[in-house]
């Protein structure tokens, strides 16, 4: 299978345009079922009242704060290492939806954090490397909309995302590594401390927040596409042909 | 089935509403506004670049005519 053909944006292009519903669909599938699950069955915790149900959300778009991080390093550490055209798009594509989930990440946290230790805001350790990631990708946004040339903005923001990435164990790691007011990690692959409808209504709404994340930076990575190669054969076929 | 036992109860969120309400509502606005904002970016994308596309045909056309 020619798996490398894919890279090319003139063949990506239709394809992301393809699969956008689907991945629409399911996100909004596992959506429902998540919130069906979470919000109405799920039973109360037994330290934390109703306030835990913010786990939910706070959960899924700390995990996706971090995936999409890691994502964009592998596009920029393939990016740099063969100079491949599509990766540095899919990079920026994917760069707010990033923001935007640590940026939930922290607010969620916020809210939850306020009726639970008194705080919107502490210095932990958690808190604080969730922070910096929240800078690196406004960083990372800022450093490539201000290089014109889009390969040199590609490379300089490839730089940036793998020196960076060093932050992500440390946001992982954090609750084990230091006295954090943060709580533990409640899912572990042999062992999880929540019920089980609690941790299927939490997958579900990762699951939703994945799927949701895909669609969006697909939607992204087209328009991009369209703009930086412009100029081809290609992009002036579908100017011309399609109005979509 | 269905932990709650009230629509009021459901929302009262055991006195944390505020808080969960709050989460979740921002959530939902972001969800909600970034999909629009993306397309609507990608919508003016194209018309611009339509438009460079059809500038770009016709001064094509001027030059052969001369």
């Amino acid at each position: 299978m020619k798996f490398y053909r894919f890279a090319s944006p003139a063949t990506f292009y239709p394809l992301a345009g393809a699969l956008i519903p689907y991945f629409v669909a399911v996100s909004v599938v596992f959506g429902l079922a998540g919130l069906y699950l979470g919000m109405l069955v799920a039973p109360t915790d037994f330290q934390q009242g109703e306030g835990y149900r913010i786990i939910f959300i706070h959960v899924p778009a700390s995990w996706m704060s971090m995936f999409i991080y890691l994502v964009m390093a592998f596009w920029a550490a393939i990016g740099l290492a063969f100079n491949t055209r599509l990766s540095g798009m899919m990079a920026q594509a994917l760069a707010p939806t990033g923001a935007l989930m640590a940026f939930l990440s922290l607010w969620t946290g916020a809210l939850w954090g306020k009726p639970m230790w008194g705080a919107w805001w502490v210095w932990d350790a958690r808190l604080t490397s969730e922070l910096i990631l929240l800078f690196l990708y406004i960083g990372y946004m800022a450093l490539t909309a201000a290089i014109d040339d889009a390969r040199r903005a590609d490379k300089a923001g490839g730089l940036l995302l793998l020196v960076g990435v060093v932050n992500i164990p440390i946001i992982y790691f954090s609750v084990k590594w230091w006295n954090t007011l943060h709580q533990g990690s409640s899912v572990n692959l042999t062992k999880s401390s929540m019920a089980t409808t609690m941790l299927w209504g939490m997958l579900l709404m990762a699951m939703c927040f994945w799927m949701y994340s895909i669609a969006v930076a697909f939607m992204r990575v087209r328009t991009i596409m369209l703009e930086r190669e412009r100029n081809t054969d290609w992009v002036k076929a579908v100017l011309e042909g399609e109005a979509k | 089935m269905i932990y709650w036992n009230s629509f009021s109860d459901f929302l009262a969120m055991g006195g944390y509403g505020f808080y969960v309400w709050g989460s979740f509502g921002v959530t939902a606005l972001i969800m909600a506004i970034e999909p629009i904002i993306v397309a609507r970016n990608q919508k003016t994308t194209i018309a611009r670049l339509k438009r460079q596309l059809r500038a770009e045909s016709r001064a094509d056309h001027r030059n052969t005519a001369e």
